[in-house]
């Protein structure tokens, strides 16, 4: 069933963008910098936790995710250091991805060469 | 006359054809990305012992590594320029943008080059992403409410 789900919720993330970048001129990079600011917000009242415990990996796929990841880390922090565990917690849960992305396209730079 | 007639006719679907053809397309690839993603922590569940929330973490690694590798390889271009939407929401886009910026500016050198242009496209999605997670979390920890 959380198969299921996540295919549903990933695919209608990726179509309604699909629709924004064909009806208006905004480009991919405004898309991706909306969505983040949408998964930061959903994060607050719980609503993402919900969308996840209900449809799984497929939550975490979109680039809503690391909005909401970003938010909920900062705010878990809050619970033993006040407002500046604000600062300390942001990456908390998103290091691993972005670590990871950093590491791999940059090793990745170094062994191949640009194609055009 | 007749055939201008049709010209019309055709020019005015044409467009919104391909449009919903490229909604459908978006809406499969994305869904079947995240179909992999779930269907990676299940696997991870079921074979080794870590934790559902663990292996969320490895999954999102092993997405990374596939875009960044087909990226460096040359043929995720031609998948965005076929998928589109599909292709590019998912964390995937968010690892192919950085790989394929830091590619582009490889021959300027390692510190005008790949360092300040690596965060080229992938930048503005972590910052809007701090500034408003920062903002909303202050938001949420002043009205009392974790």
């Amino acid at each position: 069933m959380l198969l299921i789900n996540s295919f549903l919720f990933c695919g209608f993330i990726c179509m309604m963008s699909q629709i924004i970048l064909d009806n208006t001129k905004l480009t991919p990079g405004h898309i991706t910098s909306m969505l983040v600011v949408i998964g930061a917000f959903l994060d607050s009242f719980n609503i993402y936790d919900k969308i996840i415990k209900l449809v799984g990996g497929g939550a975490l796929v979109p680039i809503t995710s690391f909005g909401h990841s970003l938010a909920h880390g900062a705010i878990l922090k809050t619970n033993q250091y006040g407002l500046v565990g604000l600062l300390m917690g942001m990456f908390d849960l998103t290091a691993s991805g972005i670590t990871a992305a950093i590491i791999f396209s940059f090793i990745f730079t170094l062994i191949f060469k640009p194609r055009n | 006359m007749k055939n201008i007639k049709y010209e019309i006719i055709a020019n005015k679907y044409k467009p919104k054809e391909k449009k919903l053809k490229n909604i459908i397309v978006s809406f499969i690839v994305g869904g079947i990305i995240g179909l992999i993603g779930e269907a990676i922590i299940e696997l991870i569940c079921h074979y080794t012992k870590i934790s559902r929330i663990d292996a969320s973490t490895y999954m999102i690694i092993i997405l990374i590594f596939i875009a960044s590798l087909s990226t460096a390889l040359g043929f995720f271009d031609k998948l965005v320029t076929k998928f589109k939407c599909g292709i590019l929401i998912p964390i995937t886009g968010f690892a192919h943008s950085m790989t394929s910026s830091a590619l582009e500016y490889k021959n300027e050198g390692f510190i005008y080059g790949i360092g300040s242009n690596i965060f080229k496209l992938a930048g503005s999605v972590i910052l809007y992403g701090i500034v408003s997670a920062y903002f909303f979390s202050i938001i949420r920890y002043l009205l009392g409410g974790i």
